[in-house]
Parts: C-alpha cells; sequence; structure tokens
C-alpha cells in the first residue's frame, strides 16, 4: 500500500513492469519489492526444500526469500534479489522453484512430509543401494532443489574487467562512509568511494533521524554532491565489494545495465573491477536479524527495519495492521515511524520487561510472538506472556532480533570476530585486514553520531598512514541514542522455526545436529546446509550458532562464527570472466604467411597460440590425406616451402655464452665452430629431457637458439633462472626474437637450385655443407640461412626480418611451384619426421630420458649441466626402460594408432602385461604404409621382434614389427648430398 | 597480491611466473652424493609461516626475484633480485 507524502520516489514518473504476467506500475526510484508491496503483492517466491509460500524479509541485497528471474532466452538471470532488482519500463519478472504456479505449487507436498526431510535428510536417505544414485535418487533431486535455472542459451551480454587505483578506499556510503571520503577528499587524498545501493546515504535514506537539522538524506545528497565537485573523489554506486585480499587488493562488481532496459549499446551489463588501495574504510554497515518462532516464515513477516525502510525510503506500507515484535529498543523506531504515517499498529509485543513504554501503542512487554496463521500470506500472530495466550489479526508483523555488523570482509583474510556482549553480536577484530579501518555500525557503533564520528577517525587513521595531512571536518549534530538489547535467538515452543530462510533451516535441525554429534559449527553448519544459500546466511548465521551455543552448553563467543569467504554477494562468473568466452579466451598469434596460407585454402589448426596451416588443398583433392601425401612427395622428389617461424627463437650474447651454453644442453657447444650449427638436447635437473632445438653459432660470442614452438616461454624463463639464479658471475644476455625474425624451410632435391635463384649471389658447395650457417642477402636484405633439415632431404632454412616475411613466403612458395614443388602444412611436416625418427613433444613428454631416446651417449661427460647428475641415477638409465623404437604394421590390421598400448604377441593385453605405448603415428606415402613411433620395454634390443598394439578405446589390434626409429634414409645420405 | 619488483616497482601478481621454493638457488656440486641432490630437487618445506619462494617477473623486467611470504597472512617482508640474494 502506498502512502501519501512519503518516501523518496519520483512519483511524477511512473513504471509499467510485469511480474508473473501480471502488469503492475511502481515508480522511477523503486525496486521491485517496494513496488510489488505497494501494489500489495506480497508473495514473491517459494522455499527451497519445503516450497514453502514466502514474500519479502528484507530491503537489502542479504534478501533470502524475494529471489525472482529477470528477463527471458539468452538474457535471463535467475536468483534476482527483488530488493536490489531497480524498475524500469518494461521489466519483466517471473518467480521462481515453484510449478505449475507461485499461488498452487504441487512441490509444497515437500512441506508435508517435512518430518522426514530435516537435517542429513540426504546422507541418511540416499545411502543405498548403490546403484540407485546415479539413475534415480540424483536426477529426483537435482529436479525437486534448487533455486533459478538458466536459459541454456549462449550469453550475448556483454562483460567487462577493470582495475582501479587509489590512496583510500571507502566502502559503504552510509553516514560513517561519508564522512570518512568526506574527511579524505577534502584532505586531497585520491578517494573511491564505493556502495552497491543505487544512490548513497545507507541506512539514512530509510530513517527520519536528522543530521545538523535536515532530514538524514538530504544531508547525505549534499555531501555527495561536496564530494562529486572534487576531482580526487571517484564515486561508484552499484558497486559491491565483494572481497578483500592481498596487500590491499580488493574485488568489486558494478553492476552497469542492470537497472534499465538491455539495448546492446556500448555499456556492459557488469563490471568486474579488481581496486588497489593503500588504505580503505569499511563502513559496510549492519543487518537486522529475524527472531526464530513458529511459521515466522510467512509472507508478511519482515525484520523491522526493511518496514520502516519501505515506509520512509519507497513510501510503502508493507500492511495495514502492522505489529512490531522485538528485543531492543530499535524496533520501537519502526511503531513511531508508522503510526506517524498514519497506519495502524495493531500491538508492539517487546520480550523486555523492562523496556520502556511507546505511547499511543498497544504493547505487550515481556512478551513473544509465539506462531502465526494465514494462507498464502499473514493473516494473525499469536502472542504469548504470563497473562496467557492472545490472537491479533495483523497483515504485517515487523521483527527484530538485533543488528549483526556487517564483518565480512574483515574476515577475508582469516581474521575471525570478537563477541561483543553490549550488542549480543560479533565486531571485527583489530587490524584483521591490514590497511583496513573500520567504522561506524560495522563495528558495533550504532546511534549516527557514532557513525559520523568514527567515520571521520577512521580517514584520519588511514590518513596518517599513508603521510597525507588530516583536513579539519566538524562533525555534525545528529542523535547519540544508546542501544538497549536483551538475547532473544528462539521463542520456545513445538513446531517449526526458521532460522535459515532460504535453505529451509529451523531451529529443530540446528538441534538435531547438535544431538548427533555434529557440534562444531562447521560441522553443523554442513549437516544442516544452514548459511550455504546464495545469501551465504547474512540474516541466520548468528541465532543459529546461538542455538547451537544454547543446546551444547557453551558460550557463544566459544562456539565461534563460520568462515567467511568472498564474495560478499554472487558474483557472476560471466563478470569475473569478461572479455574470455569464445576467441577472448586465449591471445591469438599468427604468423606473417598467415594470411597467404588462408588464401590459398589451408585450413588452420592450433599450435599452442599459434595458428599454422594443416595443409594446402589442390584442385581435385578431396581428402586431407591427399593433399599431405602430396606434399610429403613434393619434399622428397622437388622441393616444399614451410613456415617454420614459430619456433622460439632466442638470441644469447656475451663473452661467456658458450661456456653457458655448456651448462644448458646436455652436449658440448663450446666446440662449436663459429658459421656452424648443431642439435642440442637440454635435460632438466631432474634428469628427463626437457626440450630440443638447434642452436647456431653466429659469432665467437653470439648464438642464436632454437625451442619448440610449445616449449619457448618455458624455456626463456629457464634460461633466466640459470643466469640470475645459479650464474650470475656469467656475462650473458639472452633476448626473444621469435616475433622479429620469419623463418621458412625450404626442403627437398632441389631447394638449392630455387635458393641459388633467389639470393644474390649463389650458394658455394665449400661453404655451405650440412649444419652450416651464416649470412645471405636477397633483394639487398640481410637474411639468415641455415642448412639444417627437419625432414631428412637436403634442406635450408632461411630467415629474415618480420616485415618481409609475407613477401617472401609468397615468392618462395611462386618459385617452387615452378620447381614442380609447393607449399607444404602441419600434416606433410609430421610425416616427414615420423619418416626419419624425429622426436616431438610427442615423445619428449616429461617422462623421457636422453637414455630412453637413444641419446643417452649425447650426455658429455667432460662437463657439468642441468640434469646431469640426477641422469645418472640406475633408474634412469635402466635396460629394462622403455626406448624410443619405430613400429611397422605386419599382419592383417594395417591401422597403427597413437596412444595404444604394447603387448607381447602372447600375452593377454591388460595391465600387467603392459609393454610400452605408441607415442607418434603416420601414414608414410614414400614407405606405401602406416608406421609408429612408440616406447617399447627394452626396444633397442628388440628391432625385429613382433608385438602386439592393441589400442583399447578405439578397439583395434595390430600386430607390429619394431624397427629402428628411422625408417627412411637411415645412413642419412640425402640430408648431406 | 603484489609484489613490489626492485626493478619495476609494485605489481599485480598477474605478471609474475610462481617457480617455487628459493632452495633451488643452492644447487649442490655435481658430486655431492646422493642424498644432497635429492634434497635439492625433491624435498621441500612445507612451512606454516615466513618461507622464501621464486617469482619471475615474466610480463615486466623478466627478473627472477626472491620474495620472502608468510603463507599464513600473505604478508610479504622482502623482495630481492635472485642474483643478488645468492651472495
Amino acid at each position: 500500500m502506498r502512502v501519501e507524502g512519503k518516501g523518496l520516489i519520483d512519483r511524477d514518473q511512473e513504471v509499467a513492469f510485469q511480474f508473473d504476467g501480471a502488469r503492475y506500475r511502481g515508480f522511477k526510484g523503486d525496486t521491485l519489492a517496494s513496488a510489488l508491496l505497494a501494489n500489495d503483492v506480497r508473495l514473491m517466491g517459494r522455499s527451497f526444500k519445503y516450497h514453502r509460500p514466502r514474500g519479502v524479509l528484507t530491503a537489502g541485497s542479504e534478501e533470502p526469500n524475494a529471489l525472482v528471474t529477470v528477463g527471458s532466452g539468452a538474457a535471463q538471470e535467475p536468483n534476482v534479489r527483488a530488493t536490489v532488482q531497480e524498475i524500469y519500463p518494461g521489466l519483466s519478472a517471473t518467480s521462481q522453484n515453484r510449478w505449475p504456479s507461485l499461488g498452487v505449487d504441487l512441490m509444497g507436498v515437500n512441506d508435508l512430509v517435512s518430518p522426514f526431510l530435516g537435517a542429513g535428510f540426504y546422507y541418511k536417505t540416499f545411502m543405498w543401494p548403490k546403484s540407485f544414485w546415479e539413475k534415480l535418487y540424483e536426477p529426483v533431486i537435482r529436479r525437486a532443489a534448487g533455486l533459478g535455472a538458466l536459459s541454456a542459451e549462449n550469453n550475448g551480454d556483454r562483460y567487462e574487467r577493470a582495475f582501479a587505483f587509489c590512496d583510500l578506499l571507502v566502502i559503504g556510503a552510509g553516514p560513517a562512509g561519508l564522512m570518512a571520503a568526506l574527511e579524505a577528499g577534502r584532505a586531497g587524498a585520491d578517494v573511491i568511494l564505493a556502495d552497491e545501493d543505487s544512490q548513497m546515504g545507507g541506512r539514512l535514506l530509510g530513517e527520519v533521524e536528522e543530521i545538523d537539522g535536515k532530514p538524514g538524506h538530504v544531508w547525505a545528497g549534499d555531501i555527495v554532491a561536496e564530494l562529486e565537485a572534487m576531482d580526487n573523489v571517484r564515486l561508484m554506486t552499484r558497486t559491491t565489494v565483494t572481497g578483500a585480499y592481498d596487500q590491499g587488493t580488493f574485488g568489486a562488481l558494478e553492476r552497469v545495465g542492470h537497472h534499465r532496459k538491455r539495448r546492446g549499446d556500448a555499456l556492459p551489463l557488469e563490471c568486474f573491477w579488481r581496486i588497489v588501495a593503500k588504505q580503505s574504510v569499511l563502513a559496510a554497515g549492519s543487518l537486522e536479524r529475524p527472531v526464530a518462532f513458529r511459521n515466522n516464515d510467512r509472507p508478511g513477516i519482515m525484520t523491522a527495519g526493511a518496514v520502516r525502510a519501505y515506509l520512509n525510503r519507497w513510501g510503502v506500507s508493507a500492511g495495514r495492521r502492522v505489529t512490531v515484535f522485538c528485543n531492543n529498543d530499535d524496533g520501537h523506531r519502526t511503531v513511531r515511524d508508522m503510526l506517524a504515517a498514519g497506519v495502524h499498529v495493531a500491538a508492539l509485543i517487546d520480550s523486555r520487561h523492562d523496556a520502556e513504554t511507546v505511547p499511543g501503542v498497544r504493547m505487550f512487554k515481556g512478551a513473544m510472538v509465539s506462531d502465526s496463521g494465514g494462507r498464502t500470506g499473514l493473516e494473525h500472530v499469536t502472542i504469548r506472556s504470563v497473562g496467557g495466550e492472545d490472537r491479533i489479526q495483523t497483515d504485517c508483523l515487523a521483527m527484530s532480533g538485533g543488528w549483526n555488523p556487517t564483518v565480512h570482509l574483515t574476515c577475508h583474510m582469516n581474521g575471525r570476530p570478537t563477541w561483543r556482549e553490549s550488542i549480543q553480536s560479533f565486531v571485527p577484530s583489530p587490524d584483521a585486514v591490514p590497511g583496513m579501518h573500520v567504522a561506524g555500525a560495522c563495528n558495533g557503533a550504532f546511534s549516527t553520531t557514532g557513525c559520523l564520528r568514527e567515520g571521520v577517525e577512521a580517514a584520519k587513521r588511514a590518513l596518517d598512514a599513508i603521510g597525507v595531512k588530516a583536513a579539519d571536518v566538524a562533525l555534525p549534530a545528529a542523535e547519540d541514542g544508546a542501544y538497549r538489547i536483551a538475547p532473544l535467538w528462539a521463542v520456545p515452543g513445538k513446531g517449526r522455526a526458521w532460522l535459515d530462510f532460504q535453505n529451509d533451516v529451523t531451529v529443530k535441525d540446528v538441534k538435531q545436529a547438535a544431538v548427533e554429534n555434529f557440534r562444531s559449527v562447521e560441522h553443523m553448519k554442513r549437516y544442516t546446509t544452514q548459511g550455504m544459500a546464495t545469501d551465504q546466511g547474512k540474516n541466520s548465521n548468528v541465532a543459529a550458532l546461538a542455538v547451537l551455543a544454547d543446546v551444547t552448553g557453551r558460550a557463544i563467543p566459544e562456539t565461534g562464527t563460520t568462515t567467511f569467504r568472498p564474495p560478499y554477494s554472487p558474483v557472476s562468473i560471466a563478470a569475473m570472466g569478461a572479455g574470455a568466452q569464445g576467441k577472448g579466451f586465449a591471445p591469438q598469434r599468427f604468423t606473417t604467411s598467415h594470411a597467404a596460407s588462408v588464401e590459398m585454402g589451408a585450413p588452420m589448426i592450433e599450435a599452442g597460440l599459434w595458428y599454422r596451416p594443416s595443409y594446402f588443398p589442390r584442385a581435385g583433392e578431396s581428402t586431407w590425406r591427399e593433399s599431405c601425401d602430396r606434399e610429403v612427395g613434393m619434399v622428397r622428389e622437388s622441393v616444399g616451402v614451410c613456415d617454420v617461424s614459430t619456433l622460439g627463437k632466442i638470441d644469447i650474447q656475451g663473452a661467456d655464452a658458450a661456456k653457458f651454453l655448456d651448462f644448458v644442453y646436455c652436449n658440448m657447444f663450446s666446440t662449436l665452430r663459429v658459421g656452424r650449427t648443431r642439435y642440442g638436447l637440454m635435460l632438466r635437473e631432474d634428469g628427463h629431457v626437457m626440450d630440443d632445438g638447434t642452436t647456431a653459432r653466429l659469432g665467437e660470442n653470439h648464438f642464436l637458439m632454437t625451442t619448440t614452438t610449445a616449449a619457448a616461454g618455458e624455456v626463456m624463463r629457464h634460461l633466466e633462472f640459470l643466469h640470475q639464479g645459479l650464474r650470475p658471475e656469467l656475462d650473458v644476455a639472452f633476448v626473444s626474437v621469435t616475433e622479429q625474425w620469419v623463418q621458412f624451410a625450404v626442403a627437398g632435391p632441389k631447394s638449392r637450385a630455387l635458393l641459388d635463384g633467389l639470393l644474390d649471389a649463389p650458394l658455394k658447395d665449400e661453404d655451405w655443407p650440412f649444419m652450416a650457417c651464416g649470412p645471405v642477402a636477397l633483394g639487398g636484405i640481410a637474411a639468415r640461412l641455415f642448412r639444417i633439415s627437419f625432414s631428412g632431404e637436403h634442406a635450408y632454412e632461411l630467415a629474415v626480418p618480420s616485415r618481409y616475411g609475407d613477401s617472401l613466403f609468397r615468392e618462395l612458395v611462386k618459385r617452387a611451384e615452378e620447381m614442380g614443388g609447393g607449399a607444404y602444412g602441419m600434416e606433410a611436416l609430421n610425416v616427414l619426421r615420423v619418416e626419419k625418427g624425429f622426436i616431438t613433444h610427442a615423445e619428449i613428454h616429461g617422462r623421457t630420458t636422453a637414455f630412453d631416446i637413444g641419446m643417452g651417449r649425447m650426455v658429455s661427460a667432460k662437463k657439468d649441466c642441468i640434469g646431469k647428475t640426477m641422469s645418472e641415477r640406475p633408474g634412469l638409465c635402466d635396460l629394462g626402460r622403455e626406448q624410443l623404437v619405430g613400429l611397422k604394421p605386419v599382419g592383417e590390421v594395417k591401422q597403427v594408432t597413437a596412444g595404444a598400448h604394447l603387448f607381447r604377441a602372447e600375452d593377454a593385453p591388460k595391465r600387467e602385461n603392459d609393454q610400452g605405448y605408441v607415442t607418434s603415428v603416420a601414414y608414410s606415402p614414400t614407405l606405401g604404409r602406416m608406421m609408429g613411433m612408440g616406447f617399447l620395454k627394452n626396444g633397442a634390443e628388440r628391432h625385429g621382434e613382433k608385438i602386439k598394439m592393441v589400442d583399447h578405446l578405439r578397439g583395434i589390434e595390430c600386430i607390429c614389427e619394431v624397427t629402428g626409429p628411422v625408417v627412411f634414409d637411415p645412413e642419412g645420405g640425402r640430408v648431406r648430398g | 597480491m603484489r609484489i613490489n619488483c626492485p626493478v619495476c616497482g609494485e605489481r599485480d601478481r598477474r605478471e609474475f611466473y610462481y617457480k617455487g621454493a628459493a632452495v633451488a638457488l643452492e644447487r649442490p656440486a655435481p658430486d655431492a652424493g646422493e642424498a644432497a641432490w635429492d634434497e635439492y630437487v625433491h624435498l621441500r618445506e612445507n612451512p606454516a609461516g615466513e618461507t622464501r619462494e621464486l617469482w619471475y617477473h615474466e610480463s615486466g623486467c623478466n627478473g627472477w626475484l626472491v620474495v620472502t611470504r608468510n603463507t599464513v597472512s600473505h604478508e610479504i617482508s622482502g623482495v630481492e633480485l635472485a642474483s643478488e640474494a645468492r651472495s
């Protein structure tokens, strides 16, 4: 019911919206909850487990009951708190967790069988038979339980991530936060003031208390205006600081677009901020807690502060006959405000015998509300006092069990709050988060004056810590009333009394947990699911542990709290991972030949972050194999061109460069002549192979190392570590030049002829033997040439600065095609190397040694190197180890598959008989058959033996002959020719 | 988490690569014996409290750093270059 003359809403701006298909009107400034209450809609959802009818309980982000789904289709957002959702023209919300409708929910049958659904129900019931779990229990539970549902469509909304830095982050813009920001702002500090609400002012917006003779919200508006005018202050509304992390880092979620119709414009829906602050002031306020009594979850039963806020901020009376039930003075304010607004107050029930008398209302002192009644909403309450029981007709019960300081952020770094008897709640422990100063209600100061003063003081401490001189800020005049409270957690009596509304946890459940010896608060939480819903028990945890303390005969501080973890309120994964959907997931690296390759129709495949051509299809070729076989043939018979720029290239220079490489590689590099290239094998310190590649000596103190594509970053880190961490005395320096130089393989019998036509001067035989390297020129450009081969053919790799990459690739391919060759891709590259038994990371996968791959003798005996000592352990060079072999299918089945396992021909193919596995396979057009590489126990000694390859996944069995890894041109005549 | 790189200043931990305990700097001599090598390569303390560990400023100066960090409070009490930490 809307109350004339009350509230901060704009009554000139009507807003039409829908809830469960029905049309309603509210005003600009309304939340969905306030607008529905104004339309006398009390039933807003169904509870999680028992499907009980529920209405709104609070007026803030802690709301456990009024969860709705906003929007539909891809934009559908479940579990939106109606208390936070601002209405806008066209807003469409639906209720959740009910079927077929909110009014008639058939799952409400759960409520009737509730005696069987108490604490530990799942653990006790779904134990056996074991096979029932997957087929029956889980699907049924999944359908019945849970809150809102996702649309299962791809989320089309835009999200952002952003970073911010400041001297002082002020969290919360109530009286304490505003004063802290004002103090720091006037002092000239760089300030961020963040508040989760759409409007700054905190509790002042929902109260009538005055500051400096002005209504609280007017005073707050004036302060915000002053802060807005300061260049050094940033105001962030609708921004919830969700977590406190190390070294002054905070997570914050800004809801940028939830309050307006989605227009697909530039603004994102949400932005996840990482804010780094030198100091922080926590002024997060406090949350009111309900009292547990029988049937205290009926729509119309709300917290007293929420009833007051709906009246004062939104001009809505939550009922026509309001009753107030409290154990502290704060509840009396609700009576005062309702009466002043002309709303009928049926009764004030105060559990304290010595409560102050409130004029103008029927008051029950030393009494409690023991039950409520009504169908889908509150109709009456039962009051129990020394005089007996009374029943009172009422449609709204405002209850207050006291206020809990919002200590959450102070506990995110392992801090534990301290019990304060005078307010019957926990307050933050000092210095729980380094650099964080707590102020106001969040610190247990519940009067307006207390909040204002603590805000200024906290800011001054923060400014002092960063050496900024404080400004003079006068303390405004405000109320300074005392807060008196007598503990009341649960009204004794039969029936179910709710603690956690969102997860349907009752006083009985907590007692049951204690009886079954789940006495630790963390055990009780998990056994009952108390505080484990999306609201994380913000208004129920303290009462639940008070009940547990009572049953177990312990004091509350001794019982302790559960652990508070970030985020303070739910954060969507989409916001945290903003920009990482689809192509945004990982950076893409493109070679300079990318455009030309795509133009040639090559399918591009991912190689780490790089994209490389798979093969280059030609007219008449319908499968990748046809293209691949042709490309292999080109390289073996004429000439092929392949972009190998993705390999890591590290330029190494310094007087001790050679000495350093001797330490890095297991073989010797100081003996390498200038103008020559050598294959190098790198070990990890534990003796296993790390990476391989060729390194060229370009000058006496100048080397160029290549790494595999995948390990480029890892090798760079490794080199820097070995130098800085182990051998800082060596004069050597590295820089990655992977992106500065492009490199193309020109491979095949006609490679020399191709280059001779391209380079400014033809190559001389005596200067360019196998493994030679040196400077060349083409078109006047200084280039580098390496006579190295990954195909086993007479081949070169030609390197030029990247800016020439595109044109050189096109030129090389054109010339190769004129000679009967052309470009080749990754498929052909792989076939060529398997024919030659060259290894990749399929073989050096982290568990193989130099001994395993047949390179044991490369580990130089003349020097120390990384991994040498550990590689000499008996277990790493034992003959029984699996060693690299080639596999040739010789039986009926000719298919070899990677990942298959090897067995003796006569053995059953089971784990105990395992002899090894296949790492790489390819069809060799050169040999006209499939071939494989793999590791076989004592394989080097078993060439010629027939073994059984079994692929259990694909159901393939193939008899193979064990061969050496090199199956084509084992003498290497072609590469030297 | 933020690390105060001696070369670049205070930076977000996302710029760094983590390696593990600074024990890796104390490489034994080749003939130090099996026990010393086993200890160096495989055995690590898992302290609740102060620990020295290696971080690499991969998105910054490429410096290897020795960071003294409390694993309980996450407080960082010292950052130095690995090349200077050994001597």
